[in-house]
């Protein structure tokens, strides 16, 4: 833990939280993103409402979900619906404001891989594949992306695109016909990259405290742009870490369980 | 009901995994299976590792919230303990092509696989302009099981059906089977189901059984919660060949039924 006492990943998950504006309806991936919109919920964004895909509509779970159907989502949730109704209408019916995904790996124009490593047929790693992410991806009005900043993940060519971002850059993606407007920001333990505004290419905007753009660029495979106006990034406050906190020590206890 | 070579689906979107039914599969021997089911889950993991499936159709291949599914990962990089042919999906595309087949139709229809790659690697996802609109739409052909087989929470006497919670793809599943298998956790003398609840009436249900327990280790909303130390625990018993091997052979191919399981599993965990 660093000395002003908050990890690296407790600063992306904040971060990541403070870019869900109250009210937005979001349809939250497991793992990085459901801690962040958790968090998000019960600090500013009260109002926030939580979709999964497992069809729990307006969830308020008092611990993280282990995984994406939880009986502690259908619990709290406003509504549970079966999963053609969930990505049939609720998903690619628009209602979506924000999608909220992790990835694997991630290029420059934030299209995501969950999908291989290595060839499709003789993979190196294989992994879980898409679940609901290509159409979260496409049709939710706007996305986030989060997920740990190395060069293993910030890649120069994907080997899949599982899920589209900006896909070649410029307007590829509204050519392409995809019906949302695409990944808005991706924050990482590092900073905060967002799109830019005519090629899409992700560029550096924001740095969390103490991190050098020196250590974001070596954690880019690509030749990372940075903004001429770097922000850099402020640090959780003490109410944030401790919702946080609370939020991972509950889930820990619930899930400890009794195998 | 389940014989060697079909097409089989075992469904429950995280909940409701009808894992006593998949058990039985696994003692029975069956081979070359075509299984199907939208998150393989630790289920798939067992019957592909087991040595039942040939092929497998999916969306996300995970253990949810843990890591990699390591059977069906050593299935589809080193071809163990069978090579086994795989057709992967969005989530969004099986829910449609389950929906068709539920309704019997020739395909399912859907605003996806847009931005994606999977359409290169599975001839079965195609596109079709909107007859109306003009719009560029997925289309993928109806999933029509030999054999579906859900757990559910209730059936009465008669044989309907009731589930509440997350539902999945149960009831579609079940539609869209030639043959049905449906565990419960309780048989009752009445349902008394709400009238816009899940049921799934007699006639369309080919056979129901009660399990009490049968979809442990994932839940049964109102009976028991999801056993999420056992998913962990699947990480390390599934890691190794080995280690899997003996695991199946003591607690499922060792046992006669699923309490057999279960008190197996007590066991080991009391002489731990």
């Amino acid at each position: 833990m660093p000395e002003n006492g908050y990890t690296a990943d407790e600063m992306m998950t904040v971060a990541a939280a403070r870019m869900i504006r109250n009210g937005a309806v979001c349809f939250v991936g497991i793992g990085l993103p459901s801690a962040a919109a958790n968090l998000a919920r019960l600090t500013h964004a009260p109002d926030t409402i939580l979709i999964y895909e497992s069809g729990t509509i307006g969830t308020k779970p008092s611990v993280l979900p282990l995984s994406i159907g939880d009986g502690e989502l259908a619990e709290t949730a406003d509504a549970v619906v079966s999963l053609p109704e969930i990505f049939a209408y609720w998903l690619q019916g628009g209602r979506i404001d924000l999608g909220f995904l992790g990835a694997a790996q991630i290029d420059r124009f934030a299209n995501i891989n969950t999908t291989v490593i290595g060839d499709y047929y003789k993979p190196s790693t294989r992994l879980p594949g898409a679940g609901g992410a290509p159409e979260i991806a496409a049709s939710s009005k706007e996305v986030l992306i989060t997920l740990r900043h190395n060069k293993r993940a910030f890649v120069n060519k994907l080997d899949f695109v599982t899920s589209g971002g900006h896909m070649e850059g410029g307007d590829s993606r509204e050519k392409m016909r995809l019906p949302g407007k695409g990944p808005t920001a991706v924050i990482t333990d590092l900073g905060i990259l967002t799109p830019d505004p005519v090629t899409r290419e992700l560029t550096l905007t924001s740095v969390h405290p103490g991190i050098s753009v020196q250590k974001a660029v070596e954690a880019t495979a690509w030749p990372l742009k940075v903004a001429p106006q770097l922000h850099t990034t402020e640090p959780p406050t003490e109410t944030e870490l401790a919702v946080l906190r609370d939020l991972y020590a509950r889930t820990a206890r619930a899930h400890a369980g009794d195998a | 009901m389940v014989r060697d070579g079909d097409v089989v689906a075992l469904e429950g979107f995280t909940h409701l995994i009808p894992f006593a039914a998949g058990h039985e599969i696994i003692r029975q021997g069956r081979r070359n299976l075509s299984l199907i089911r939208m998150t393989p889950d630790l289920i798939y993991d067992q019957l592909i590792g087991a040595g039942c499936a040939s092929k497998l159709t999916f969306s996300w291949g995970g253990n949810p919230g843990v890591g990699s599914l390591h059977r069906l990962r050593d299935a589809v990089e080193q071809g163990w303990p069978q090579p086994l042919l795989v057709e992967e999906h969005a989530h969004a595309g099986m829910a449609a092509a389950y929906a068709a087949g539920a309704a019997h139709l020739p395909f399912g229809i859907l605003r996806g696989y847009l931005g994606t790659d999977l359409p290169k690697y599975n001839s079965n996802i195609k596109f079709i302009d909107c007859p109306f609109t003009g719009e560029r739409l997925a289309a993928v052909p109806a999933i029509r099981p030999d054999v579906t087989v859900v757990h559910a929470q209730k059936a009465d006497r008669r044989g309907n059906v009731l589930m509440w919670g997350v539902v999945g793809i149960q009831k579609e599943a079940v539609l869209a089977a030639r043959r049905s298998i449906v565990t419960v956790e309780e048989i009752v003398d009445r349902l008394d189901a709400p009238p816009n609840a899940v049921v799934l009436p007699s006639w369309v249900v080919g056979a129901v059984a009660e399990v009490r327990g049968g979809a442990f280790p994932s839940y049964a909303q109102g009976y028991y919660p999801r056993n999420n130390a056992f998913y962990k625990q699947w990480d390390s018993i599934s890691r190794e060949r080995e280690s899997f091997q003996s695991w199946i052979e003591r607690h499922v191919l060792g046992t006669s039924d699923f309490d057999g399981f279960k008190q197996s599993l007590l066991e080991a965990a009391t002489h731990a």
